[in-house]
């Protein structure tokens, strides 16, 4: 591979003098994995009530194989064991389960930090009242956008609502701290000063966090993803003004930029992090949901714990890989060669630049192959509500025939009821909350090919049977 | 700058959950998120050695680190108990003495 | 700072390493997790 004679930006000329925040030493001993993750990302159902047009997990329908409440107590038994010291609850929409409180309170009983992400659809105010009551459980909301254009266009029509309400619940009862997780686009990197003071608002922690074209992120990747000057823009302004803002340590690819950003600045994929899904597959990463990534089930012989100790994948991620194409790059020590997952979904090699390079180089590649054809995630859940968005800018809209209407929810055999299955498309106003007047559905200007694609729609579900 | 409380008695914080590592150990707090990594297995031998019994002295004495690292070790101390991973018992040598 | 001579070899390495020997990273800072 030729690498490009010129930088993207004139700035990057040498490595960054100062040293990166975690040593050295640390690195090389997160880099060949431990006995057990630090923390990780647990899926609790595929169900959600949202359709974002970038879910990375490609949610809206359960799936009939989630497990049951009894296995997902397994597993904490088993994360307690291994003293797994923090979890990521997360879906789909977890708070939709209906046994979402009672494992919540499990883990919280049997020494496993949680942190659930929400759209905010159940944080009515005396949700918000009993989570603040207690110190256990961190909150994350999410939001995609400082105001609802920006946001519903990739959330869904009333999700800013949603959230904004779920966001004001909190903090009248009290309950400062809780998080605001964005995922950066194209559209809203402008507006990270306005994401901070709604956080200031809240008194809660701002989190920002990189779009990956994983589940239907690479549906929109080619059209919302950060252009270089923007990646430079947040990362000045994490820079100026991020203490206190977290990011997950999304952003380590943007390190050769300059000085490191706060986190271990490594993939910690299969070395110190992992996935559970809802069905109890364990994958590498949430972001990397697909069989390439995939070590094993929970279901199997010895659980999870076998699984992060003995799976073949797993032994992989954790052998010494050198920088491949990347070890020549004299920033290699910095970025260490970017997103495993966001390399998969846009078909680059493993071994090579991240997509989002901040040299350029990923670009080049991208610009080089020969095909558009890309890995595509694992399973998709999304409700069928309409064609999903096409990728790249040509070709024809695939078309999902199906006998059912596009916008019902699944519907259980036996149903008397003659109107099982119908949801009028509604915001759903958790029980307690004052009406509001209907708010202008301004959406963000589209592009041509949007304009042929996907549109998320905000679809009203049932709870779960069992 | 303080000086390291050699001769008072250091507890470990009980929302802390210690867990062992090849390189030394990781510190999780409960109650405040932090994370904490030590280095080194002395370091977590003397940090097990903080049950309640012992001043910091003579814990850093059962975990074997020399008088030579004590400043080294004692440093590290300091730091977790700024981060509340230790918490340094209340100083009643005045008392005593009285 | 000024090492002494008589110091073993192995304690000059470390005074001169610095190094602490407590790292602290904030729960949230592993990428991987959402």
């Amino acid at each position: 591979m030729t690498l490009l004679t010129q930088n993207h930006d004139a700035s990057i000329t040498a490595p960054p003098a100062t040293r990166p925040r975690t040593s050295s030493t640390l690195i090389g001993h997160f880099e060949r994995g431990l006995d057990a993750p630090i923390c990780l990302t647990w899926e609790l159902t595929y169900a959600c009530n949202l359709s974002c047009s970038h879910c990375l997990s490609s949610s809206g329908r359960r799936d009939p194989r989630e497990l049951s409440t009894e296995e997902c107590k397994g597993i904490i038994d088993e994360l307690q064991r291994m003293q797994v010291f923090y979890v990521n609850i997360g879906g789909g929409e977890p708070t939709v389960r209906s046994d979402f409180w009672e494992l919540v309170d499990y883990a919280t009983d049997h020494q496993v930090g949680v942190k659930f992400s929400t759209n905010g659809v159940k944080i009515t105010p005396e949700v918000a009242a009993r989570l603040a009551a207690s110190d256990y459980v961190d909150v994350q909301i999410s939001l995609d956008g400082a105001t609802a254009e920006v946001n519903d266009f990739v959330r869904g029509p009333g999700s800013y609502e949603l959230a904004m309400r779920a966001m004001q619940n909190m903090a009248d009862a009290g309950f400062s701290g809780f998080k605001i997780s964005v995922v950066c686009t194209r559209q809203n990197i402008s507006q990270l000063d306005e994401f901070k003071a709604i956080a200031d608002r809240f008194g809660a922690q701002l989190r920002l966090t990189r779009l990956r074209p994983s589940g239907r992120g690479a549906d929109v990747w080619d059209e919302l993803h950060p252009l270089p000057e923007q990646q430079r823009e947040l990362y000045d302004w994490l820079v100026a003004h991020g203490e206190g803002v977290l990011t997950g340590d999304s952003f380590f690819h943007l390190s050769a930029f300059g000085e490191a950003l706060p986190g271990l600045n490594l993939c910690g994929a299969g070395r110190v992090v992992c996935l559970i899904d809802p069905i109890g597959d364990v994958y590498a990463c949430p972001f990397a949901i697909h069989d390439e990534f995939l070590a094993g089930s929970i279901r199997s012989e010895g659980g999870f714990s076998h699984v992060w100790r003995e799976s073949e994948l797993f032994q992989r991620l954790r052998e010494p890989t050198g920088g491949g194409a990347c070890g020549s790059c004299s920033f290699y020590d910095s970025c260490r060669g970017g997103c495993m997952a966001a390399k998969f979904f846009t078909g680059l090699p493993l071994d090579g630049p991240d997509p989002e390079c901040v040299r350029g180089f990923g670009e080049q590649l991208l610009a080089e192959r020969a095909t558009d054809a890309v890995p595509k995630s694992t399973g998709d859940h999304s409700h069928r509500t309409s064609p999903p968005r096409p990728r790249g800018s040509t070709g024809p809209v695939p078309l999902t025939l199906s006998v059912r209407r596009p916008d019902a929810a699944p519907v259980n055999a036996c149903a008397e009821n003659p109107l099982a299955g119908f949801s009028p498309p509604q915001c759903h106003r958790p029980p307690g909350a004052p009406a509001e007047p209907t708010t202008r559905r301004n959406q963000a200007p589209i592009t041509s090919r949007a304009e042929r694609a996907y549109t998320p729609h905000y679809t009203h579900i049932s709870e779960p049977h069992g | 700058m303080v000086s390291v409380p050699l001769d008072r008695t250091i507890t470990v914080h009980p929302r802390v959950s210690i867990r062992p590592e090849p390189f030394g150990a990781l510190l999780y707090h409960f109650g405040t998120r932090q994370l904490s990594f030590l280095k080194d297995r002395r370091l977590l031998e003397t940090v097990r050695a903080c049950d309640g019994t012992r001043t910091l002295r003579a814990a850093l004495a059962e975990a074997g680190v020399p008088d030579t690292q004590t400043e080294r070790y004692g440093r590290a101390v300091m730091t977790l108990i700024a981060s509340s991973m230790l918490v340094q018992q209340a100083d009643d040598t005045k008392e005593k003495a009285a | 700072m000024s090492i002494p001579e008589d110091r073993p070899a192995a304690e000059i390495d470390a005074l001169i390493e610095e190094e602490s020997l407590v790292e602290e990273v904030s729960i949230d800072g592993m990428c991987g997790v959402y």
